[in-house]
């Protein structure tokens, strides 16, 4: 019988064996590398798939491999990717950035959706990165934004915010909402949730302290974003956000960075590098260069504001 | 897959098999489902990472990493034992407070270990590929560890641990304390547990909080597609089986990331899918292999 397991898992190996061979030497492969499932993440993969295509190459294969958050599988992927010696990674996220970034010196990684390629050991520096590997970060525009929730509520004291402090994107986000809040005279009050079910109850727990919520780019958070919103309706709390996801979602207010333009500004990286334009050791990391602002009047009086006309003016588009 | 591919998945199984002996110990040899690795795994990932950023000695940390995790399994006997605490609601409570206990250890939910002295960085150069130094690596510590495993289950006290999974009433009738040897059955577990989440992050240049997701899933798999291909004889060999388990495991994830097949390529979203449907059909496969067993004879 043990034979039996052994030619079933032969049978499961052996199409694989020969699947990965390059079809011809002109076909560019490139490997995208995602920790999980997440529109925000998503977005940047399609972006930058698209930003290629549309570029007139032709012979480009795209491999997508997505870890499902399960970290060793993510180390299994980058593994898959260096064995093929693919020409290019596109790693989203910091964590699968992290694992491609260990196993290969040589092939260039351009990472998205990192909040800060420093402190992951992604890059000796924004400026010069000095290694293989480069790309584009999601860093939030905490100061515009707390910028643009001051024009909405001038008067607003207590800033309350939720993240999970499991995600290292949130912790260096929140740091600097911290900062930009002690610098405008602002306290925050911070409410952690490890899992999206947790959610509400750190909503709860903030009701009664804070002026308004302001929500950073989550992943654990955003995912049960409707219960954020209940709890802000219920308490008239206005509740702002740094992705403009949310905005459609029941946020007043959103000022973000666009993750699909993210995508589409890491492929112009790709195309320079494929094209050897430019030493990926000497490409300093990239900021989203327009930001956008979503807006959603409706919502904003349920929550009892109402959004200044100078605003609606400024807006890229307007939930109705 | 690639020869590279190849190697890389015999690593994450060795790796991974440190992991499986522990749960092998805590499951099958005392009968105590421990959910505690789930965060055991990233404790041992953490204590290293906090100990090798500090300027510390990367096998120093490693043996940090081990002790800590018996700690953490120490916590979970203790409170199942002695608080009267369902075993697998402790090892839940374990799992969730080291979630926090291990962000507070590294200050931070991530810490990169790239350009960071690793445990393999001695071996490089010995003549072998450049890339399979950790597997060699690993495989040698884990042989190690498995025969100590071994030796051990063989001591007087080893043998009342394994008593106490099969019956417990009959070793306290023995005289032997069931608790001392759910206690010392669950740290040791933990250890290895530990031990290899710190092996792991050296080799993948991180520690993060996360990394623990499906660890339990990985070990189970591991201890019963073992059972399936040598099933349950002497301690010896069902440790043999619990290696050959997780590399296979291994594989098959490797296998089911490089499938494609025309029209038949699998999704990304299909992994946990594919996980599920191995584990259970190495699940029912003992039972099927014992039907046609008793079919040939009659």
């Amino acid at each position: 019988m043990r034979t039996v397991l052994a030619i079933l898992l032969c049978l499961l190996l052996c199409p694989l064996s020969g699947s990965i061979t390059p079809a011809s030497e002109r076909t560019i492969h490139i490997g995208i590398s995602q920790i999980v499932e997440h529109p925000a993440l998503d977005a940047t993969r399609k972006g930058f798939i698209e930003d290629l295509q549309d570029s007139g190459y032709k012979n480009i294969n795209f491999n997508y491999k997505n870890a499902q958050n399960n970290r060793a599988v993510s180390g299994q992927i980058a593994r898959t990717f260096v064995g093929d010696k693919v020409n290019l990674i596109f790693a989203i996220s910091t964590p699968s950035s992290q694992d491609v970034a260990a196993l290969t010196k040589e092939i260039p990684i351009l990472f998205c959706a990192v909040t800060d390629p420093v402190a992951a050991g992604l890059v000796k520096s924004l400026e010069a990165p000095g290694g293989n590997v480069s790309g584009t970060t999601d860093r939030s525009p905490v100061a515009q934004q707390l910028d643009l929730i001051g024009k909405v509520l001038p008067a607003a004291k207590r800033l309350g915010t939720i993240y999970n402090a499991g995600e290292t994107n949130s912790v260096s986000s929140v740091r600097e909402i911290k900062a930009e809040a002690a610098k405008r005279g602002m306290s925050v009050v911070e409410a952690t949730a490890a899992s999206s079910s947790a959610v509400k109850m750190a909503v709860e727990s903030l009701v009664g302290k804070v002026d308004f919520i302001h929500i950073p780019t989550d992943n654990t958070v955003v995912l049960a974003f409707e219960s954020v919103v209940k709890v802000c309706r219920d308490n008239k709390i206005p509740l702002f956000a740094a992705d403009v996801d949310s905005v459609s979602r029941g946020a007043i207010a959103a000022l973000a960075v666009d993750y699909y333009r993210m995508g589409r500004q890491t492929g112009a990286m790709a195309r320079r590098v494929l094209e050897g334009k430019a030493k990926i050791s000497e490409m300093p990391v990239e900021f989203q260069k327009e930001l956008l602002l979503y807006l959603n009047p409706r919502q904003a009086e349920l929550m009892g504001v109402k959004l200044p006309d100078t605003l609606l003016k400024e807006a890229a588009k307007i939930i109705q | 897959m690639s020869w590279y591919t190849f190697v890389g998945a015999l690593e994450q199984g060795f790796i991974f098999g440190l992991m499986s002996l522990g749960v092998y110990l805590t499951f099958r040899v005392l009968d105590f489902p421990d959910l505690s690795v789930d965060g055991s795994l990233p404790l041992g990932a953490a204590v290293c990472a906090a100990i090798i950023t500090g300027g510390g000695d990367p096998y120093l940390s490693a043996g940090a990493a081990f002790l800590a995790g018996v700690l953490a399994g120490a916590f979970t006997g203790i409170i199942s034992t002695k608080l009267r605490i369902l075993n697998l609601l402790a090892g839940i409570l374990t799992m969730i407070a080291l979630y926090s206990i291990n962000i507070r250890i590294m200050g931070a939910p991530n810490l990169s270990l790239l350009n960071q002295p690793t445990v393999f960085d001695r071996f490089q150069g010995l003549g072998i590929q450049g890339f399979a130094v950790p597997m060699a690596v690993v495989l040698v510590i884990l042989i190690v560890l498995k025969i100590c495993l071994d030796l051990f289950l063989q001591t007087r006290f080893g043998l009342a641990v394994r008593a106490t999974g099969d019956n417990p009433a009959m070793v306290k009738a023995q005289g032997v304390n069931t608790d001392n040897t759910i206690i010392v059955g669950v740290s040791l577990s933990n250890g290895l547990v530990a031990l290899s989440g710190a092996l792991l992050a050296q080799a993948q240049g991180s520690a993060d909080v996360g990394m623990g997701v499906g660890t339990i899933i990985a070990g189970l798999a591991a201890v019963i597609i073992g059972e399936a291909f040598v099933g349950g004889r002497s301690v010896f060999v069902a440790t043999i089986g619990v290696i050959l388990g997780s590399v296979v495991y291994r594989l098959v994830v490797a296998a089911a990331l490089s499938f494609r097949f025309g029209p038949l390529s699998l999704a990304p979203s299909d992994l946990n899918l594919i996980t599920a449907l191995l584990v259970i059909v190495a699940l029912t496969f003992p039972r099927v292999r014992e039907k046609l067993k008793s079919r040939a004879f009659r």
